[in-house]
């Protein structure tokens, strides 16, 4: 390996390349250091520069990130919440894998909760419990995959773009939910806008020796099944083809239309039972006006996984601790939670940032662009 | 059929307009923006942010300068702002525009709030109103000339407004009609070929960006400052991605893009309109109306969506 080296100056065609070879483990690790850690160090950095403006003491901030998020049993809360979270991720991994931008998800995920939490008080005392979450959990599933049929059919047969099709059954949505609340699902012992609360022992049981609902098993078990079905399945390669060329898949006689459709309803199903696992294992109710609007801030991790089901459960856990200690710290702080949208927002700019500068490298090529250079010298030519 | 009788009278058509106007004219200036940097083949995502961030920079200017002029300058200043981050990392640097969109939205709704509620959490402070401008002889028009409910007549609006309807008129000539609107058009439909004419691609959608993200502060602005008169985090509720589609739905037509934004507000406006015609509806379904409004639109006219060829396609010289 190392004796490439050797035959240096014998011949000029065969120079020795400049730079000594990294050893492949090596230059992996790097690779993984630089793309996906750097940018949240950056964003953290940047945050506390923030921080510091607005004369908060960042160091004490991310201290009490740490103290409510990981010590002490503060490590279990974070999992607790790690399993919507897990299960959206899967669901906008599969999706962007097919290189369609499924934005819709607050709606489908509210939708998804407001008629668990609507049917689900009943539900457990009527029927054993096993099927009560089965049936739920489907339910879910299936609110938030029918909720993706009108921005995929209007894809799949017109070519409308997704991102504002998605986007519109999501506004449509939350208020949907809202108005089931206060109306249909609403619990008559109570003037709040707000559905009958789950008995606390017919919850999602938890894993024997935490409070860790059996919603993360599910979770667990999304990801797994997402990582397979795109790495190990025909289905699979079809939706990255679709992905990365429409036309070519076309032309390998791929049923795009199909494909676009059943990708988004497999999108909208998980996103459904992020919404089941969340009421069933945590908050056992839903109130109008709730909007925890999960999926807005997992999107970055999702693609700092670099569209890896396997490689987004450290990110997703990485982030249910910063959100669940980010809560203590900004209430500790005086500031509104919504601080962590900058820092999510931050750790998105620098990712896109240093995968150019990652690409760049690796091609070798320059860091400013030939057009750039161009235009610039354009410019001083005529000033 | 009381309902319809108190439908059908000039007043609630009155207040129909003119709430349409107040309502439609943020949605207008940000979809003007919007229209220019797609057809210069940018897709902005990032609108929402934008306008938060203009909405912001407004209230402030508005509130500590005193006067509303103030507020727009902030407003235009604070949008020209976040839209270089977009200049930079997606013109210049060719980066993923929808992932750029979605961080600058998340970093301007979150800083807003964050700042908005440091700082003013407890005071809550008000704009004053913003005085109108009457039009000379239109104003004394019996009924439609009118306030009504204590709106501003229909024909003494703030001066921004008839500004704002110039502005369109101005866009759509020199979309047609000049230089630089053919280079606009050239580099969202073949950069290669303005590229080949020796136009910079990058320099006219630079311009196109920074213009977007102006007139979207300025959209933001005007929210705050004549819409709501006043600021709360998250104020935009969405209207920034409405702007994207009305531009859609326009095809990038300064005027279409007029009357859509109208009709947006006044579905928008729809709930005290409602009160007036006295049917009350859950704000809820009110709410739904708008969006609603948007996908049976885009189901009916689906087919004549258009979206130039090289939109949200950074261009790198001589990749193929």
């Amino acid at each position: 390996m190392t004796s490439t080296g050797t035959t240096a100056g014998e011949h000029p065609l065969s120079a020795p390349r400049r730079r000594p070879r990294r050893s492949l483990r090596g230059e992996w690790l790097l690779d993984v250091v630089m793309r996906s850690i750097v940018p949240v160090l950056l964003a953290l950095v940047a945050g506390g520069v923030l921080l510091a403006a607005l004369g908060r003491n960042p160091f004490t901030f991310y201290g009490s990130i740490w103290t409510g998020g990981i010590s002490a049993g503060a490590w279990q809360d974070s999992a607790i919440r790690m399993a919507p979270f897990l299960l959206i991720a899967a669901g906008l991994t599969l999706i962007f894998r097919a290189n369609i931008w499924n934005l819709g998800y607050n709606g489908q995920f509210l939708l998804a909760a407001a008629l668990v939490s609507g049917y689900a008080p009943k539900l457990v005392n009527d029927v054993p419990l096993w099927l009560a979450f089965a049936v739920l959990f489907l339910l879910a599933g299936a609110v938030g995959a029918v909720w993706t049929v009108v921005p995929s059919v209007l894809k799949a047969k017109y070519g409308t773009n997704e991102i504002i099709t998605t986007l519109m059954m999501s506004f449509i949505g939350i208020d949907v939910a809202s108005i089931l609340i206060k109306g249909p699902f609403h619990d008559p012992s109570t003037p709040l806008p707000q559905t009958a609360v789950v008995p606390l022992d017919k919850m999602l049981p938890s894993i024997p020796g935490t409070r860790i609902h059996i919603g993360l098993l599910v979770a667990f078990g999304a990801v797994l099944v997402v990582h397979w079905l795109l790495t190990r399945t025909s289905w699979g390669l079809r939706l990255q083809v679709m992905g990365a060329n429409p036309r070519a898949a076309r032309h390998f006689g791929i049923d795009l239309p199909r494909l676009i459709i059943v990708s988004f309803a497999a999108s909208g199903f998980l996103v459904g039972l992020a919404a089941c696992a969340d009421i069933m294992g945590l908050w056992g109710y839903i109130r109008t006006g709730w909007n925890p609007a999960y999926g807005d801030t997992i999107i970055p991790f999702v693609f700092l996984a670099r569209l890896n089901a396997l490689a987004v459960v450290p990110f997703v856990a990485f982030f249910s601790v910063l959100s669940t200690g980010g809560d203590l710290a900004a209430q500790q702080a005086n500031l509104p939670t919504d601080f962590l949208l900058v820092l999510v927002g931050l750790i998105l700019l620098f990712m896109t940032v240093i995968e150019y500068l990652g690409r760049q490298r690796e091609l070798g090529a320059s860091y400013v662009p030939a057009g750039l250079r161009e235009a610039f010298r354009l410019r001083r030519r005529t000033a | 059929m009381i309902v319809a009788s108190q439908l059908w009278t000039q007043i609630f058509w009155t207040s129909a307009i003119a709430g349409g106007l107040v309502a439609g004219l943020p949605l207008m200036f940000t979809a003007l923006g919007e229209s220019i940097s797609e057809r210069a083949g940018v897709l902005n995502i990032g609108l929402e942010g934008m306008m938060l961030m203009g909405a912001y920079c407004g209230f402030l200017g508005a509130y500590y300068g005193g006067n509303q002029w103030y507020g727009y300058l902030a407003g235009i200043g604070a949008g020209t702002l976040s839209s270089v981050v977009m200049v930079v990392l997606c013109v210049w640097l060719g980066l993923d525009q929808i992932v750029v969109g979605i961080a600058i939205t998340l970093a301007g709704e979150g800083i807003t709030s964050v700042l908005y509620q440091t700082r003013f959490s407890s005071s809550e402070p008000r704009l004053g109103d913003v005085p109108g401008t009457p039009i000379p002889l239109l104003d004394r028009i019996p009924v439609l000339g009118k306030a009504i409910n204590g709106q501003s007549p229909l024909f003494s609006q703030p001066l921004v407004v008839y500004l704002g309807l110039a502005f369109a008129f101005t866009l759509t000539w020199i979309f047609r009609r000049t230089n630089v609107g053919l280079n606009l058009r050239a580099a969202g439909e073949k950069p290669e070929a303005l590229d080949a004419a020796g136009v910079s691609v990058l320099a006219t959608r630079s311009y196109a960006v920074l213009s977007t993200g102006a007139l979207t502060g300025l959209g933001g602005a005007y929210l705050a400052i004549a819409g709501t008169g006043g600021f709360q985090p998250f104020l935009t509720q969405g209207q920034g991605y409405m702007a994207i589609v009305i531009a859609m739905l326009a095809r990038g037509r300064p005027l279409a893009v007029v009357a859509f934004s109208l009709m947006f507000g006044i579905a928008l406006s729809l709930s005290t309109l409602l009160q007036i015609a006295g049917i009350n509806l859950s704000p809820e379904v009110v709410n739904i109306l708008p969006f609603a409004a948007i996908i049976l639109a885009l189901m009916v006219f689906a087919r004549r969506a258009y979206l130039p060829p090289a939109l949200a396609l950074p261009y790198l010289r001589g990749a193929r």
